[in-house]
């Protein structure tokens, strides 16, 4: 490397060789990340599939900081950020949850949370949090949502619906533009309509700002229609890596014949070892 | 009536310990029994300072830097060394034992002769009722002292409770309520959720060392025992003020904990002077605060059962 902080111009996040056991030398032992690595260029928009325990969820969480990897490295716009506590990370990272209730704080108004999103890793000293100016902002940013919140500002945050909170944390998430945002299967526990509501506002977000973006999803069709890349990831690999013109042509049903495929493997796999403990044992 | 304003004077200065109760109970959800080592604390430094012939108010300041340290403390054993809340708080409090006595070099110390902040407040009745000493307060006769100390712990609490408005709409104080509504999210959006603790710990207990310390100069002495119940006492405060108030709203929270104070002294005055056995006291407020937290679930329970048997019929 020339210089400490040496980086190509364009890539926005960096994650080498990413290693992360939970519960080692248990009973409960879980190779979540098993020697992750992968680059996103700035602004670009990528889904991670992949099956349950297949470590997309660990692997959003290891960048967001929830835990340190056991091995390996994340860099945030060249700089590196592997051993940084969550809360230092997020002055770059907005976040939104799968919980529809994770994002936001339910006994404070909706004014106070935004407002502790409108700093989002700023430092925070003893001046009131809320004023007139940050209200006005409020009121014309939340207005576009169509959900009439606009007028209930001061209303605890606790009393409105899953889908209505999830619109809000993504609105809370992207208040200052992050380098990186992070989307944690957050259309989940959202019924359709609901859902297909927060992922238009999801584009629209990504979009207006042109965000780096990581969404895991369990929804092939999602991962078909958004973005510009597909990781889908297996055992805690990144087992393909569809971007450009293969994207584009990609398919749910070609995502699920992948699928097949690695399920068929693993089959064999396990039919194999099943053998051979047959005969050998 | 004398009696109803020397409880209602205590009221006020527990209100402090409420307050402090408030903040560790309310907004970070785990009843924190460092308070019962820091009331002592508090009024241990007050009383071993103003002994020595120290100025009251210095003293009584010292005391709400001690009451911060031992709240910081608990803080980082929880945060730091992910020890249980409440075992943090009961090592600190059993330390803070050896500490009390070491403070104060004996077990107990009488203020009776010292100049402490009472004794200024009571220097301050003849500008207020003239010579008399005697004053009329609605057809009775009550000590123009009495009046006057009771006129500034008033203050004093009024003081405090805007303080804590205030501080709890900063974006500090916004950040310390959300870590306690959800350390998640507030992380997420980049504040140290540990150092929000071991903060909000530190001002919780340096309230509730102030209180103690003008406690034991009401009172005339500060004990090294003084400290028992006080956490059960502050939780039946903002219990009470809770079930005062109609808006959960922050001010309306905080003057209920005031007033829920008030109400609690003058319930066990009242009840002292029916003939209670005031041995009882703290077997009976325990036994009220148990009541006080199970029952809106039990409530709860209830209409739910009435509910579904509406349904069958």
């Amino acid at each position: 490397m020339l210089s400490v902080k040496s980086k190509s111009k364009q890539e926005m996040l960096k994650i080498e060789n990413l290693y992360k056991t939970f519960n080692a030398g248990t009973a409960n032992e879980v190779k979540a990340l098993q020697g992750v690595s992968f680059e996103l260029s700035e602004g670009s928009f990528v889904c991670v599939l992949g099956t349950n325990g297949s470590g997309k969820s660990t692997l959003l969480n290891a960048v967001a900081g929830t835990f340190y990897p056991d091995e390996g490295k994340i860099f945030l716009d060249g700089e590196n950020v592997t051993h940084w506590p969550e809360h230092r990370r997020a002055q770059h990272i907005g976040r939104v949850f799968q919980n529809p209730f994770s994002g936001t704080a339910p006994d404070m108004t909706i004014a106070e949370n935004l407002v502790m999103a409108a700093k989002r890793g700023k430092p925070r000293g003893l001046g009131w949090a809320l004023n007139e100016k940050y209200l006005g902002e409020f009121h014309d940013r939340v207005k576009p949502l169509n959900m009439k919140l606009e007028d209930r500002l001061d209303n605890p945050i606790g009393k409105l619906s899953g889908g209505q909170r999830q619109a809000l944390t993504l609105l809370m998430a992207s208040w200052l533009k992050p380098k990186l945002l992070l989307l944690d299967e957050h259309t989940a526990a959202l019924d359709p309509k609901t859902a297909a509501k927060v992922i238009q506002l999801t584009e629209e977000v990504i979009t207006k700002d042109n965000l780096t973006t990581l969404m895991v999803t369990h929804s092939m069709q999602q991962a078909v229609n958004l973005g510009d890349r597909i990781l889908m990831m297996h055992n805690g690999k990144i087992a393909f890596d569809f971007s450009g013109s293969d994207k584009k042509r990609l398919k749910v049903n070609d995502l699920l014949a992948l699928f097949d495929e690695i399920r068929r493997k693993e089959q064999i796999d396990a039919s194999v070892s099943e053998l051979l403990v047959k005969s050998y044992v | 009536m004398t009696l109803l304003i020397g409880s209602l004077t205590i009221g006020l200065i527990l209100a402090l310990l409420a307050l402090g109760v408030f903040i560790s109970f309310r907004i970070f959800n785990f009843p924190d029994i460092t308070v019962e080592g820091s009331v002592t604390f508090g009024a241990s430094i007050a009383a071993a300072l103003i002994a020595t012939g120290w100025n009251p108010l210095f003293a009584t300041v010292l005391a709400f830097f001690g009451g911060m340290l031992a709240g910081a403390v608990t803080g980082i054993l929880h945060t730091k060394f992910k020890i249980n809340g409440l075992l943090a708080g009961i090592l600190v409090m059993t330390s803070l034992y050896s500490i009390n006595l070491h403070v104060m070099g004996k077990s107990n110390i009488p203020l009776m002769s010292g100049v402490t902040l009472i004794s200024w407040f009571e220097g301050w009745t003849p500008a207020f009722f003239g010579g008399t000493a005697e004053v009329n307060v609605l057809g009775w006769m009550v000590n123009g002292a009495d009046i006057i100390v009771m006129f500034c712990m008033f203050i004093i609490t009024i003081f405090f409770g805007i303080l804590l408005f205030w501080f709890f709409r900063t974006d500090i104080g916004t950040a310390m309520r959300a870590t306690g509504n959800n350390p998640q999210m507030i992380r997420a959006l980049g504040v140290n959720t540990q150092a929000m603790i071991i903060l909000g710990l530190a001002l919780s207990n340096g309230m509730i060392a102030v209180s103690g310390a003008l406690l034991a100069q009401y009172q005339g002495f500060a004990d090294v025992q003084m400290g028992i119940g006080m956490l059960v006492w502050g939780l039946a405060s903002v219990i009470i003020g809770e079930a005062l108030i109609t808006k959960k709203t922050l001010g309306f929270i905080i003057t209920g904990a005031i007033m829920g104070s008030l109400l609690f002294r003058l319930l066990v005055a009242i009840a002292l002077r029916w003939g209670m056995n005031p041995n009882d006291l703290k077997l009976i407020t325990a036994v009220f605060v148990f009541i006080a937290l199970i029952l809106p679930g039990f409530i709860e329970k209830t209409k739910k059962t009435k509910l579904s048997v509406n349904i069958k019929m």
